[in-house]
């Protein structure tokens, strides 16, 4: 537990890595939402096996990497309601604030984005809010 | 070479979900959690992937992309309705299941049905997506 901050920092510094190789290899910003989401909506399968090739990657290595780690739990609930309205919103929200945490808040705030650090910070809040709604007022989560 | 480049970016991407621990829900709700057994963790996270994109930007100055293209243009500098709603409705999903975009498909081999769960319901919404964008940008017109 002591030694979790150093963990966030190391994989940190590879979320980083990609986003800068993906940027200066191919003049992409790495926002996850929208990979995602320009192969939903058609938007961007003109790069689509790029951004098939990156998906593959983001699934592929934890799945490596697992047997090499003991007790690795995602700890997601169980509550199917739960699960399907909060896919809903970050789906839905995510393509409206065209980027989420990695495209706003990794790639945009450090090239000091005013749209980047602003998204930050209403998803922060209403992340916030919502643990503080759902778990402490509702007490479904 | 631009899909090669892809694929080692993603996998640098999902190591570093991994590792760090941002595919454990409760790390990133215990961030959210100002309330609760508050977890610091999430700000390192963004602290250590900030740094080299730092840098990065820095070098897409006079250069060009390994593959190359062009990199993207500057940043607008304008802040919209739809930035702030659609970063409003993100997060309160993001803190209802511990969930965002990046984490999900990394976590996807050992998420069990929920993590499938989750992610056909952010596909579904990213579907919905446009034609929720087009109704608000009507109304901004008329307002």
């Amino acid at each position: 537990m002591e030694m979790d901050w150093i963990w966030g920092l190391a994989g940190g510094l590879l979320i980083g890595l990609g986003g800068a190789t993906y940027l200066l290899g191919n003049g992409r910003i790495m926002g996850a939402s929208g990979i995602i989401g320009g192969l939903v909506d058609k938007s961007g399968w003109s790069t689509g096996k790029e951004r098939i090739a990156f998906l593959a990657g983001v699934f592929l290595m934890p799945m490596l990497l697992m047997p090499f780690y003991s007790g690795v739990d995602t700890h997601v609930t169980g509550n199917l309601i739960v699960l399907i309205a909060a896919g809903l919103l970050v789906g839905i929200g995510t393509r409206i604030a065209n980027g989420c945490t990695s495209g706003h808040g990794v790639c945009g705030i450090s090239r000091f984005s005013l749209r980047g650090m602003t998204a930050t910070v209403f998803y922060i809040l209403a992340g916030g809010l919502s643990v503080v709604f759902f778990r402490h007022i509702l007490g479904v989560i | 070479m631009h899909i090669l480049i892809a694929l080692i970016a993603g996998g640098l991407f999902g190591s570093g979900l991994f590792i760090s621990g941002m595919t454990d829900t409760t790390k990133v709700q215990g961030w959210l959690d100002v309330f609760g057994a508050w977890d610091p963790t999430l700000a390192f996270v963004m602290g250590g992937a900030i740094l080299p994109m730092m840098i990065a930007w820095r070098l897409t100055r006079n250069a060009r992309p390994i593959a190359g293209g062009s990199f993207p243009p500057p940043p607008i500098a304008e802040v919209d309705r739809n930035l702030a709603l659609g970063s409003v409705l993100f997060g309160l999903g993001w803190g209802l299941a511990g969930l965002c975009p990046g984490p999900a498909i990394a976590s996807l081999s050992y998420n069990g049905i929920e993590g499938v769960v989750f992610v056909g319901a952010m596909l579904g919404g990213m579907a919905l997506a446009p034609m929720l964008r087009a109704r608000l940008d009507r109304t901004a017109v008329a307002a």
